[in-house]
Parts: C-alpha cells; structure tokens; sequence
C-alpha cells in the first residue's frame, strides 16, 4: 500500500493506492453517478455510468475498478461523461417498463433519481416494451423482471453476503434475466432463506416486499455496512469476493 | 525421448515415404470433407488397388489447401500437380490417367503458376497440404518440435521471450499487442503457478483461418505453446476450442495423445526439468468467450461474461494465476521463428508489422479460400490477383476485415498496404483475418445491419451501452433499410455508436460499431437516400423534448 497524488476535477488530492477512484471522490464530497455499485458488494463495473476521462488515455475508464496513480489526472463531469450518463440512463428507462406512477418505490427509486441528476427529460429511443415473467410465488416478496435493471446487485448480496447464492443471470444480451436457483420460481426456490437483503439493496421496484402500496416502499441499504463492518474486524464468517 | 530419438524418428519416417512412387494427397479439412472428399479418397483407394499400386501409392489426407471454393481438392506427389472439383469418376481418372499413363487429367488441373499460388507465401500454413494432421511422425519428418528440443535442451527463458520481441511478431488475435513484450509480462511476474492459454474460439461470421490450422497442423500449436510454457515458466496449457469445431478438437485431441506417448508433453521433456501438459476447454457456443477475461472465466467454469481490466491476464488470469494469453495464428508463428531466427521473420512483411497473415477470402471473389500474404501487400493484390477480383459483370465495392468488430475499405482505398497501422487509419482493423469482399450488388446499410443483429445477439448483457445500445442501433438499421427513418435517425445512429463505442465495456461492445461507423464513412449516400423528411423538428444532440408534439 502506497500514498498517491492525484487530480481530481482540478483539485489535488492524496490517497492510497489500494482505494478506488470512486471511493476516494467521494470521500472529497465528488459526487459520481453509480448503479452497479454498492458500498459493501464487490464491483463488477458493469453501468458505466462512473465512467470518468483521464488524461493521457483514450478510453473512458470506471471509476469504481479503477485504481489511482501517481499524478494521474482524473475528469469525472465533462460534458460528453454529461452526455453519455444521459443516455445510459435513456437505454435502460427504454429496456424495461419503468411506470413510476404505478411503482412500489416511486420517488424512492435510484434509477428515478439518476435521470433526475443526468438531467433526462426526454428518451429519443423506441421503448422496447419487454413481457417478462413477474414472480410472486415468494410469500414475503416480489420480482417484477419489466423492472430490473440488470445491475446484479441482488446477485452479489446473496452470494457475497447471504452466502445463499439464489440469484444468478440466465440468457443473454437483452434477454438476460435474473433467475432464482436453476430458473424455478422464486417461492420454490430451496436454496432462498427469506432474508430479504436482495430486496433492500435493489435500486429500483423490481424487487419489493408484499403488501406495500404505490410509492409507499423505501429502500435501506445501511444494513450492509454493519455486515461488512464486522467482517473486516472477523466477527463475521468471510467468503471470497466473487461476482456472479 | 531426446534430440537423437527426435532425429531419427524423422529420418525413419522421411525413408517410409521415400518407398513410395507416388503420395495422393487430398484435402482433409472441414470445407473438402463437406463436398465429398471422403469419397474421393475412397475411390482413390480402391482404383490404385484395381491397378495394384496399393503398395507403391499413399493416399493421404492433409489439411487445407487453400482453394476451398474449387474443392475437393487433390495433389500429386512428387510432381506437385493440383487437381479441383474432384469427384469420384475424377478421382478414377487421376489413377488411371495421371499415376498410370502418366498424363495429367487436364480438365481438372489448376494451374499453380496462377497469382492464387505465386503471390503466397507460406509460414502458418506451411504444412497444410504437406503432411498428414494425423499422424505426429509426420510432422516430425518436416522439423516438427526441433524448436521445441532446441529451445528446452539449449536456451534460456529469457532468451526465447527475446528471440519472439526480436521477430516483431504481434498478436493474431487481432488487437497486434507484441507477443513478445506479453511474454515478457508473463514471465516476469512471479508466481509458482502460471498458465498458457491458446484462445481457438474464432466466432467471426466467414473467418476460418484458426480452424484449418488445427486440422491441417494441430501439432504446431502444441509446440508453440509448449515453447511458450517454457518461456514464461508454465506447466500448464489450455486450448479453449469452440464446440462448432468437432473435426479440430478431434485432431486436437489426438494430437496431444500422440505428444504424450512420444513424451513430447508431459514429465522432463528431452530429459529436461521442464513439464508441460495441454488440456482441451470447449467453448459452448458465445462469440464473447472470445473476449479474453471471458475466456477465462468460460475456462474456469464460470458464465463467461468479461471483467473490467486491468488487471490483465498476464497478472492475474486463470484462477487469479498469471496467465499467457494468444490466439492460434500467434502460436503457430513460434515454432518457425525458433527455426529460423527472428531476422529471418523480423525481414518479411513490413518494419511495423513483420511476418504473414492468414486470411479467409470470402464473399463476392472468384478465388474463395484460405490465403496467406506477406504483411504489407496491397489490398488490389488479394483482391484481383490472389482472389482473381468480383465475378464477371460486377464491380468491386468494398472489401469487410475484421468481421463484426472491423470495417469496410472502399475502392479508393485499393492501394491500402495490408498491415496494422494502414487498415485502421482507413477505418478497419486487421482482425483475426476474415475478409468478405463486396461488390457493387451489395448493399451497405444491409451490410452494417448484418453485422450489428449478429453484435446484438451475441452481446453477454452485462454492460448497459452494449446490451441495450446494439438493440437500438440495430433497430434504427433496420427503419433506414425499410424506408421508414427520418433525417433525424442518422445523427442519432451516429450519437449512439459513438456511445456504444466509448461507453462499453469490453472490446465486444467497443468494436460493435464500428461496421456501422464505417460504411456511414464512405458510403453515406447509401443511407441518405433510404431518409424521409421528419414530421416534427427534433433538434439533434440533446435530449430534449421535442419543439412540437
């Protein structure tokens, strides 16, 4: 582990070399758009909407699985970063049948507050109207796949934390979908304890608890830093990071 | 076994083939197998017993042969006469005629003195149509892993990784990273365990040069991956191999099995302290495991879905092991540049980009087959010489390199010399080596929706740009081929390719545009005709609402 200086966004900053560009932005108070991330999972830089422009390299890199250099010179809020965050954003509200006025998390929905930040108001893209299967064989729960946006955080909690491992992807490209167990319904789904961490820590109403009313349902995901807290102090078992 | 045993294994089998008057030597590989060579074989066999020149005469099955568009294909040796389009009557004739009244079957000769021939030159596929893929004895007859008994009996590791930097020999895969600087890498970290991968898993839509390498001389990959073992310091390889392949993986494997018995994989090769095994993965069937962190995680069991790098293979690969990581075209390079020096191969091509390329000639060509060409010849050459030009009555559009991540080189840029820099300052990339030549019946927006529906069926999901982007991209394709796009769709295709382009994350999504990006380059015209006005007034680059609606 070593001390670096880097620039950020013209400010100067120290860090060490072992944190992620994300990690240290956002302990300077630089704020990044993320999706796929979440404190307390591992990162699969999979949204690119941390992508950040440094100089000297023509690619855009992630922020948050991309380590600091010395005298690196790091962009996080260019306009064509502005731009493309913007248009992520327009893909996937294209990609699912995301109706806030109908949703459980309305108002309290990631996804909701992203194209509030990149400033999308307007999807010049044809909506792409999937029919997916909703699942509410669960007894506690429901997972509406016309809402999900694919970012696997369900998947990581529940292998990296729950350490049950439901949640896995079937199919791909657009088709991909996420499946509990070998693709059974969820209530059927043997390997499920019933935590409910996949449903706390998904960003938007794809997964939601049962018997809550549009726009009645918050998210927490706090609970995972106590997790993760105690794991590093070895109060809690440990098992491999490892995504998917 | 050692470098004697070696020697003389090759002196016993160059004596066996001396006995013979004549060896028949027909085409084996996959594009010759499918329109019937086995049957010409057969009847091979059985005319040359009718004529009881069993004993005198081999016939042997070789790889490719180049002119697969003109197959079965059949040569004579020693004379070295070529015979196309051989059937079973044909192949009658060719005992009959040629090996009894010793007068050639004219109607079915090739003229080998024909550019096709004259303008190859040959290093990859120098013992495709030589030797037959089966049998390792072969292979040793034509200095068969004696780079592989030189380099472990008499040179460093550090050596042989210097001796491939000197060669300038860079990746066949496509992206043309310096083998020998990865080497290098590789080398250098240290870890007590580290692998060899050889990434067979060629996807691109008309590309088969990697194909017919294994089944022409699936022995040169295993040498020069056990010569790359040596150098980097690893024991263990892994051929990932596409399932589409069965005719490779079966000579694969017994490939492998005949190098284990002689002890040329294995424990102490040539008696040295040097181990070195070879395993087969097949692939199950996604372009992206073509990708190398996907690869590895296909290798590893895993959904083969590609990661963020770095860290790269070369520092942490297979199961988190340093790992080598080239492409078949790379390895069969080796054992040539070990033979014959790296001033040798560093002397052929052009300073920047040394050496040969294997291409795959298809499309719109009177010559479709399996070429190599110095680096550094010029587009016009494959084109009209090597490939003869389009068929009668048509002109030469564009020629397509680089399959679904590559692009299109117009007319105008005929003269384009074939090597790294030059084909991507023109918008293309070298690529593994698929080349679609495209002439003036093609159309070039049907051309770039080809490409993207394969890019957008092949994408792993994992990425947003690349999942939903190609959807879209693919979408707008197809209103501008139906007629139905408006002239704001064209500065939206382009915003998105650029997005797609810039935003994806691995070489998958970054390339997939780049067919479109292309022919929107130098055939623009073709799109701008299929527009209609727009009703309403979108302004384009924001995302803002639009002015009436």
């Amino acid at each position: 582990m070593a001390i670096v200086t880097l620039t950020i966004d013209g400010e100067q900053l120290s860090a060490q070399d072992n944190e992620s560009l994300l990690e240290i932005a956002r302990q300077h108070k630089i704020e990044i758009p993320t999706l796929c991330h979440l404190d307390g999972l591992s990162d699969v830089g999979a949204c690119r909407l941390c992508l950040l422009e440094i100089e000297g390299s023509n690619k855009l890199a992630p922020a948050c699985t991309t380590r600091p250099m010395e005298g690196m010179v790091v962009h996080t809020n260019t306009e064509k970063l502005k731009k493309y965050r913007r248009m992520i954003v327009a893909l996937l509200a294209s990609e699912g049948n995301h109706q806030c006025s109908v949703c459980m998390v309305n108002n309290h929905c990631e996804l909701q507050n992203l194209a509030y930040d990149t400033g999308l108001l307007y999807v010049r893209v044809p909506y792409l109207y999937p029919n997916k299967v909703t699942d509410a064989s669960h007894e506690s729960f429901i997972i509406d796949r016309d809402r999900c946006v694919l970012c696997t955080r369900c998947v990581r909690v529940c292998h990296e934390v729950e350490g049950a491992h439901v949640w896995d992807i079937a199919g791909r490209g657009i088709d991909c979908t996420i499946v509990a167990d070998l693709n059974v319904p969820w209530g059927s789904a043997e390997s499920c304890t019933s935590c409910g961490k996949c449903v706390l820590v998904c960003p938007t109403g794809a997964l939601v608890k049962k018997g809550e009313s549009v726009a009645e349902m918050e998210k927490h995901t706090d609970f995972l830093k106590y997790i993760v807290t105690a794991r590093r102090k070895g109060e809690w078992i440990s098992i491999e990071n490892e995504e998917e | 076994m050692t470098v004697e045993d070696l020697q003389e294994l090759a002196e016993q089998e160059q004596q066996r083939q001396e006995k013979f008057t004549n060896r028949l030597m027909y085409c084996a590989a996959a594009g010759c197998v499918s329109c019937g060579s086995i049957n010409v074989r057969d009847m091979l066999k059985k005319a040359l017993a009718e004529k009881n020149l069993a004993a005198t005469v081999e016939v042997v099955g070789t790889g490719c042969m180049g002119l697969c568009g003109e197959g079965p294909l059949v040569k004579v040796l020693p004379e070295g006469t070529l015979y196309q389009r051989v059937d079973e009557t044909v192949a009658r004739k060719i005992v009959e005629e040629h090996l009894v009244t010793k007068t050639p079957v004219k109607d079915n000769e090739i003229d080998t003195s024909h550019p096709f021939f004259a303008e190859q030159m040959k290093i990859v596929l120098e013992n495709c149509g030589r030797i037959d893929a089966e049998k390792i004895e072969e292979y040793i007859a034509v200095e068969g892993y004696a780079a592989l008994a030189r380099v472990v009996t008499e040179m460093q590791p550090a050596e042989v990784v210097e001796e491939v930097r000197k060669s300038g020999l860079r990746g066949r895969g496509g992206a043309g990273y310096s083998t020998g600087l990865k080497w290098g890498i590789v080398r250098k970290v240290q870890s007590d365990t580290k692998y060899v991968v050889c990434n067979a898993d060629e996807g691109d839509p008309g590309a088969f040069m990697d194909r017919s390498v294994l089944e022409g001389d699936p022995h040169r990959i295993l040498e020069g991956m056990a010569i790359a073992g040596y150098a980097v310091g690893a024991q263990q390889g892994y051929i990932y191999v596409r399932a589409e392949y069965p005719l490779a993986i079966e000579r694969l494997r017994l490939a492998i099995k005949q190098a284990e018995r002689l002890g040329l994989l294995g424990n102490r090769i040539f008696d040295s302290q040097f181990n070195f095994r070879i395993d087969l993965r097949i692939g199950a069937g996604a372009f992206v495991c073509g990708e190398e962190t996907a690869l590895i995680r296909s290798i590893e069991g895993r959904r083969g879905r590609p990661r963020p790098r770095p860290p790269y293979p070369s520092e942490k690969g297979l199961w988190g092991m340093p790992t080598l990581l080239n492409n078949v075209e790379t390895y069969a390079n080796i054992a040539p540049i070990i033979r014959k020096g790296s001033t040798w191969f560093a002397a052929i091509g052009t300073p920047k980009s040394t050496g040969t390329k294997v291409f795959a000639l298809a499309g719109k060509i009177r010559n479709t087959g399996l070429i190599e060409v110095p680096m550094g010849i010029s587009l016009r050459k494959i084109v009209f010489d090597i490939g003869g030009g389009t068929p009668e009555g048509t002109e030469f559009k564009a020629a397509q390199t680089g399959g679904p991540s590559g692009g299109c080189i117009p007319a105008a840029h005929l003269d384009v010399p074939v090597d790294y820099e030059s084909l991507s300052s023109v918008g293309s990339i070298m690529g593994s080596g698929g080349m679609i030549v495209m002439d003036s019946t093609s159309n070039m927006v049907d051309v770039a929706k080809y490409f993207m529906d394969f890019c957008k069926d092949e994408s792993c999901g994992k990425c947003i740009p690349c999942r939903v982007g190609t959807v879209h991209i693919h979408g707008l394709l197809e209103r501008i081929a139906q007629g139905k796009a408006t002239t704001n769709d064209l500065p939206l295709l382009e915003e998105l390719c650029m997005m797609v382009k810039e935003t994806s994350l691995c070489g998958l999504g970054q390339s997939a545009p780049n067919p479109v990006l292309s022919t929107l380059r130098f055939f623009r015209n073709e799109y701008e005709e299929l527009l209609q006005e727009p009703a309403t007034f979108v302004p384009s680059g924001t995302d803002t609402p639009p002015t009436t609606h």
